[in-house]
């Protein structure tokens, strides 16, 4: 399918949307959205419940009409056009099969509606069953089927027709946990074998990291940050973004800056950065910003004596523990700074940690590359 | 619910004399209409035979109504369940003011008293020149039918999900196709007890044909009518036993279909 008027620079992008922006009634769901998708790729829309990446899902379908802004696939603004004129295949959450069709009329649905008949058809549908590993199930009826086969036959109805994009709306939400870790590899081994284009929504962070190759995070309607799992999980640019994937400690301080070299300040620690470091130079000095450390990239030694530190030295910080939670593979410490800050700390030397119980004073540290400072 | 036997003895007894009393006058035609005797006033009959049935369906009076009662039923089934359909369909999607005021309108024949409704028609249809000819009886008859079609079908609407229409539009399909391949098999069993429902109320009506019906194009109904004022006779009751026979068949196909549609 080659629509005409493709302009060079955006024939590489499968979708590309131009500030989209929707509303319902006074509350707005989309507020100027943009990004593009490359062809192959698997794009993930995380965000939690009322973020808008349901509704943006529903306008790149079709089935909502954006109120400003554009939906291009492959160049083409597709805005106007109904959804049953896109050529994007959708996974629904409650999968949406036909209750009346058998499993291969539903999977020959999208290629009827196509006019692709008779042995054709047949072949095309058999071999999208066996690439989901339902070859034998072609003529039962949906609800003889278990979550994870219905799953299947939606996946294979949305792919069958060599759609542009296949959208995934929450694909694995209806299935329990331990079905959802197979479920996830099935898919993606799937969409791969086709080299299909994917955009998923979910509010499940490990799926999201699991099965994209990049995540787009929504939050109250705006795209927040997009880029790969990892670009995410080490260089987030909001506070939300660093607490919404993995966790994060978020501490309060202030940009000194002393000729070249610039620190960040607080009541009972400083952070120091080489002066390499692009991410304090978008700060002048005396604003407030926050520093994010994740609780894995923070180490803990004992702090002999009453625990008095004389001086502040550089990403290091005095602490008291508070708790001290063990989780098989790791301990977990609750560490409470001076000022009453908690510090979360996660750790899985579990024998060194055997030396802190409740109480226990400690001094935490971070290297200065595992932080990430961010408007505050 | 019911703990101790007596009072389950006594709920079965009122259960039952409640039937009886809804039942027995309808079931008492039926004996009445195998009667070898001259009239009904005799009961239970003396001797048995099948001569009423036999009057009944020789007499050219009774064909010609049969003949007409049937063909306005299946013309109405037609019209009420295209119509109440494509109503149904339009006010389940549809959201603009006076949405409720269309709704009412579109059920009012079922709440507005019928010799009222009858009336109104017979004053109307005689200046368009429609009464006594089949095309006033159906077009009287698919009104009073239009509500049972449209509540049927809205019925079936609410357990659609609705994600069904859109996976069909998402996988390319137009809404004509989407129309004929899913919404209208899903919602089937509600047209089809919409158009029983609205057959047995045109089949039975008998208000208004009084009105639009003369001598040359009768229906069953109002030939009973003017069969009962005069005298009772068994071919009444025999007409009448065929009548609900056909209702009841009506309603028990209604029951298998719905509860063949819920399953």
């Amino acid at each position: 399918m080659t629509p005409e008027g493709v302009a060079p620079t955006a024939a590489t992008s499968t979708l590309e949307l131009d500030d989209v922006s929707k509303s319902f009634g006074a509350s707005p769901a989309l507020r100027e959205v943009s990004f593009r998708l490359e062809r192959g790729e698997f794009l993930t829309l995380l965000g939690p419940s009322g973020s808008g990446k349901t509704t943006m899902l529903r306008v790149i379908a079709g089935f909502l009409k954006p109120d400003r802004g554009a939906v291009r696939l492959h160049g083409r603004d597709v805005s106007d056009l109904p959804p049953y004129r896109r050529n994007i295949g959708m996974v629904f959450q409650d999968y949406a099969l036909f209750p009346h069709m058998t499993v291969a009329a539903n999977v020959g649905f999208p290629l009827e509606a196509r006019g692709i008949h008779g042995q054709r058809r047949k072949a095309m549908v058999k071999s999208m069953l066996a690439m989901v590993g339902l070859e034998s199930f072609g003529h039962r009826f949906p609800h003889q089927l278990s979550g994870g086969q219905q799953q299947r036959v939606a996946l294979a109805r949305a792919l069958v027709f060599n759609p542009e994009i296949v959208l995934l709306d929450e694909p694995l939400g209806a299935l329990d946990k331990k079905l959802r870790g197979a479920m996830q590899l099935e898919i993606l081994r799937v969409v791969k074998s086709l080299r299909a284009t994917v955009i998923s929504v979910t509010h499940d962070q490990e799926e999201a990291l699991v099965m994209s190759d990049r995540i787009a995070i929504f939050s109250e309607g705006t795209l927040v940050q997009i880029g790969s799992p990892r670009q995410l999980y080490e260089r987030p640019n909001t506070e939300f973004v660093a607490d919404f994937i993995g966790e994060s400690n978020l501490l309060r301080g202030q940009i000194s800056a002393n000729g070249t070299q610039r620190a960040i300040v607080a009541d009972c620690w400083k952070a120091e950065m080489p002066p390499s470091f692009s991410d304090l130079h978008n700060f002048s000095s005396g604003s407030s910003v926050v520093l994010a450390v994740r609780p894995e990239n923070i180490a803990v030694r004992p702090l002999a004596g009453d625990g008095e530190m004389p001086e502040l030295r550089p990403n290091v910080c005095r602490a008291v523990v508070r708790d001290k939670i063990y989780l098989g593979v790791e301990f977990r410490l609750m560490a409470a700074l001076p000022n009453d800050a908690i510090v979360q700390v996660r750790s899985r030397d579990l024998k060194g940690m055997d030396r802190f119980v409740r109480g226990s004073t400690i001094e935490l540290s971070w290297k200065p590359e595992d932080a990430v400072v961010l408007r505050g | 619910m019911i703990r101790s036997p007596l009072a389950r003895v006594a709920f079965g007894a009122v259960v039952v004399a409640i039937a009886a009393f809804l039942l027995l006058p309808t079931i008492i035609i039926f004996p009445i209409s195998f009667s070898a005797a001259s009239d009904a006033s005799q009961f239970p009959p003396a001797t048995y035979s099948l001569k009423w049935y036999e009057s009944v369906l020789l007499d050219p009076a009774w064909q010609s109504a049969t003949i007409t009662s049937f063909k306005t039923s299946c013309l109405t089934v037609i019209f009420s369940v295209v119509l109440g359909t494509s109503a149904a369909l339009a006010l389940f999607r549809s959201h603009f003011a006076g949405k409720a005021a269309v709704q009412a309108l579109l059920l009012s024949p079922l709440v507005t008293p019928v010799i009222v409704l009858a009336i109104g028609m017979f004053m109307v249809f005689s200046s368009w020149r429609l009464v006594g000819t089949l095309v006033g009886l159906v077009a009287a008859n698919t009104v009073l039918s239009i509500p049972f079609v449209v509540a049927s079908v809205t019925a079936t609407l609410h357990t659609l999900n609705p994600n069904l229409e859109f996976a069909s539009a998402g996988l390319g399909a137009g809404p004509w196709r989407t129309f004929w391949r899913v919404t209208l098999p899903l919602i089937f069993p509600g047209v089809m007890a919409g158009a029983i429902f609205a057959f047995i109320a045109s089949w039975d009506e008998v208000v208004v044909a009084i009105f639009l019906t003369t001598p040359s194009l009768r229906t069953l109904p109002v030939l009973i009518w003017s069969g009962v004022r005069g005298e009772i006779s068994p071919a009444v009751a025999a007409v009448g036993s065929i009548l609900i026979m056909i209702s009841a068949i009506g309603m028990i196909a209604v029951y298998l279909i719905t509860k063949g549609g819920s399953r």
